[in-house]
């Protein structure tokens, strides 16, 4: 699709960056000491610090990839929302209030309480770092993505421009900053998240053959004899000849057609397939759309040169209804629950695409219809992380359950989101703020679902970006709230790169330096060494989000909390439970859930066709989520390394 | 960890990953039946999701009941200014 920035858009944009950067400025004032840079002097009120962690945890992958997904695949990306907010559950009844009571500025702290170990502060801070750069690099690819519709710039100059404005703010003013940022980022999201639910709700539901183009494809119905090789005419189509399927397209002959109009040479594809079952039954064929990256970098639309202004040539939005129950043409405003009755007993289009490379390196992303039942989207199991539970084979499902493990204990092993217990008072206000969290946090989740299947059904589908799919439905609705939730999305990520680099640059400086090189600073030199790790840390997620482009963010965020949970949980609620733990079973756990989960990740069917670009049926391991082996795996061996060494004595290690 | 609030909090902790782990097996074993209409037109699937998401605000909210103002003042060592 073709993207023009609207003023109003850059206006609003303007107006949040500029309210955000001068609040940091301002209490800026209040952040001079270590005890404010780090935790904002533990000052925060606990309703502020509650809206707060939802600002924090609700990331652009939480926005953008959740809606984007539900909007292209139906009830899975639900899933994520539910395995996220489960998570805060262990964060609550498990972690909040004993991180509070023996940590002080880095969870490295809280693990640290009964030891005064260098090695823990040296494991833990790795640990952190590790995480903090893996959960850096989608936010960065997320504000890439954003940033290119809304002000029309480069992925890479809006990496560098979220990059720049993120390190001002936590360079200025540390937590304090960073804490309001989040505070009215979230409280925003949330906000007009739910506007946009009510607008979705009230629009209803109504049958179309197209998008919000007015464009409507085309499906056909053929009989056999209509179709043959070579250079015959194709039945209902007149004056089209059938191209022959080479170069590449030999590769998805039976799902492809190719026709050229022979009055205007235009190109176009046809998604083919069998009305029956038997051998002389009809064909069926629905309009394709295509993109080509020739290999000379140009990009083709269905054939022609990509336009660069509206009525040029691009993909169509997308996104439609193609029947409903009582075949009705349009419901009026529905209910909550009637909502996604409505959708249970109606049929809508969605789009799969399937990629063909050529001879000359170029590559070709078909784009085809999939008609779907309404039953189908809301029920789990069509996008390809979650159709494995589907599959025949057990590792497909152990996949699915260690995903869904993950995500559960991956959130209370989170460096950014256990910082944040550190600046409220005490263990009470702790709880409260946790409380509060998993309220605004709750009530997103179940707004993104409306919010990703009124995308589903609003024509505004960008068929080749599912991340834009959330803003595209604001902008379907008025120009100022589309301005608003991408303003607010960029926000978002403002806010989640703001807490990783703060958590990154506390274990830098206070975990790293301080504790294990043991280097003596004052208050006022830690905090400018970690102002100088902030920038540093920076300008790493900005080349990190400039080279990881192409990578999906809800992918990578599961990684994350895969490696977060695997290596930090085992520690963090042993040293709750059990006296015996010691030292060095601390370290060794970490140190073993990363490298291990690291090395499954990097093993995985999933990092060979995403990452290496291989087949994924040549992975070594024989699953990709490995949180179901090295959570336990964390447990025991922090278990057997503190039985195997000398129990700890009182007061000491 | 031998506090009031942690003992609330372990036995609503097992309470919620009793109905989690649910969720999570009978997709994994059985992924059919989240088809299946349960509720005011609704499949097992959407409820069960929302109740989740509710469950898990209606525990924290019950916590936060039974545990009061434990917690409150005393538990400043985290924070020197």
């Amino acid at each position: 699709m073709i993207y023009e920035s609207s003023p109003q858009a850059v206006l609003i944009f303007c107006l949040f960056v500029g309210f955000t950067l001068g609040l940091s400025f301002w209490l800026g004032r209040k952040a001079k000491s270590s005890a404010g840079y780090f935790a904002a002097h533990g000052q925060i009120p606990w309703f502020v610090n509650g809206v707060a962690f939802a600002g924090d945890y609700l990331s652009a992958a939480s926005f953008l990839g959740i809606c984007g997904m539900i909007a292209f695949y139906g009830y899975d990306g639900f899933l994520y929302s539910i395995g996220y907010l489960a998570g805060w559950i262990v964060a609550l009844f498990v972690v909040a209030e004993p991180m509070k009571k023996l940590g002080r500025f880095t969870f490295a702290d809280a693990l640290d309480s009964r030891f005064n170990s260098s090695g823990i502060k040296l494991a833990a801070g790795i640990s952190t770092l590790v995480v903090s750069v893996f959960y850096l690099i989608p936010q960065m690819v997320g504000a890439g993505a954003l940033v290119t519709p809304l002000l029309g710039f480069e992925h890479w100059q809006g990496v560098v421009m979220v990059g720049a404005v993120v390190i001002m703010i936590v360079v200025t003013a540390g937590m304090v900053s960073t804490t309001w940022v989040q505070f009215l980022k979230g409280a925003m999201l949330v906000v007009f998240s739910a506007v946009l639910t009510w607008m979705i709700l009230q629009r209803g539901l109504r049958v179309s053959e197209g998008g919000a183009d007015g464009y409507q494809f085309q499906s056909l119905r053929i009989t056999n004899a209509d179709f043959t090789d070579g250079d015959s005419v194709v039945g209902p189509l007149q004056d089209v000849e059938l191209l022959v399927a080479d170069d590449g397209w030999e590769q998805a002959k039976e799902k492809f057609v190719r026709v050229r109009q022979r009055s205007s040479g235009k190109l176009s594809v046809w998604l083919v397939r069998r009305a029956g079952e038997s051998e002389d039954a009809d064909w069926l064929l629905s309009e394709a759309q295509t993109l080509t990256k020739t290999a000379d970098g140009r990009t083709l639309v269905n054939g022609q040169p990509k336009g660069k202004k509206k009525g040029e040539p691009e993909l169509h939005p997308v996104g439609y209804v193609k029947e409903l129950p009582g075949g009705v043409q349009e419901t009026g405003p529905l209910s909550f629950l009637g909502f996604f009755r409505t959708l249970q007993n109606s049929r809508v289009v969605l789009w799969r695409n399937e990629k063909l490379v050529h001879g000359d390196g170029s590559q070709t992303t078909v784009y085809y219809q999939q008609e779907t039942s309404g039953s189908q989207v809301l029920r789990p199991g069509e996008h390809p992380t979650f159709r494995g539970i589907r599959s025949s084979k057990p590792a497909d499902r152990i996949n699915f359950v260690s995903l869904m493990l993950a995500l559960f204990c991956g959130t209370a092993s989170l460096p950014h989101i256990l910082i944040r217990y550190y600046t409220v008072k005490d263990a009470g206000s702790a709880r409260k703020s946790t409380i509060v969290g998993i309220a605004s946090i709750g009530f997103f989740y179940v707004l993104t679902f409306y919010l990703g299947l009124g995308a589903m059904t609003s024509g505004q589908l960008d068929v080749s970006d599912e991340n834009m799919s959330a803003p595209l439905l604001a902008k379907g609705m008025n120009t100022w709230l589309f301005a608003a939730i991408s303003a607010i999305a960029f926000t978002t990520v403002l806010g989640t790169v703001s807490g990783l680099i703060l958590a990154a640059a506390g274990a830098v400086a206070h975990d790293l330096l301080g504790s294990v090189l043991k280097l003596q600073m004052s208050d006022t030199e830690k905090v400018r060494v970690a102002k100088m790790s902030s920038v540093l840390i920076g300008a790493v997620a900005i080349v990190l989000g400039i080279l990881f482009q192409k990578m999906n963010p809800t992918f990578l965020v599961g990684w994350a909390f895969s490696v977060a949970a695997s290596a930090n949980l085992p520690s963090l609620v042993m040293i709750l439970f059990w006296p015996r733990v010691t030292k060095q079973g601390i370290v060794a756990a970490i140190l073993v859930g990363m490298i291990s989960s690291l090395t499954w990740i990097l093993l995985s069917g999933e990092a060979y066709s995403k990452v290496y670009g291989l087949d994924a049926a040549a992975a070594v391991v024989p699953f990709s989520q490995p949180g179901i082996l090295t959570i336990p795996l964390g447990f025991l061996t922090l278990i057997v390394v503190s039985l195997l060494t000398p129990k700890p004595v009182s007061g000491g290690g | 960890m031998k506090s009031g609030s942690s003992r609330y909090g372990l036995v609503l902790f097992f309470v919620y990953l009793l109905f989690y782990g649910g969720f999570v097996a009978i997709n994994a074993i059985a992924p059919e039946s989240m088809e299946s209409t349960v509720l005011s037109g609704l499949n097992i699937a959407v409820v069960y999701g929302f109740a989740l998401i509710f469950g898990a605000v209606l525990l924290s909210a019950v916590y936060g009941f039974l545990c009061g103002d434990a917690g409150r003042g005393g538990d400043t060592e985290g924070v020197q200014q």
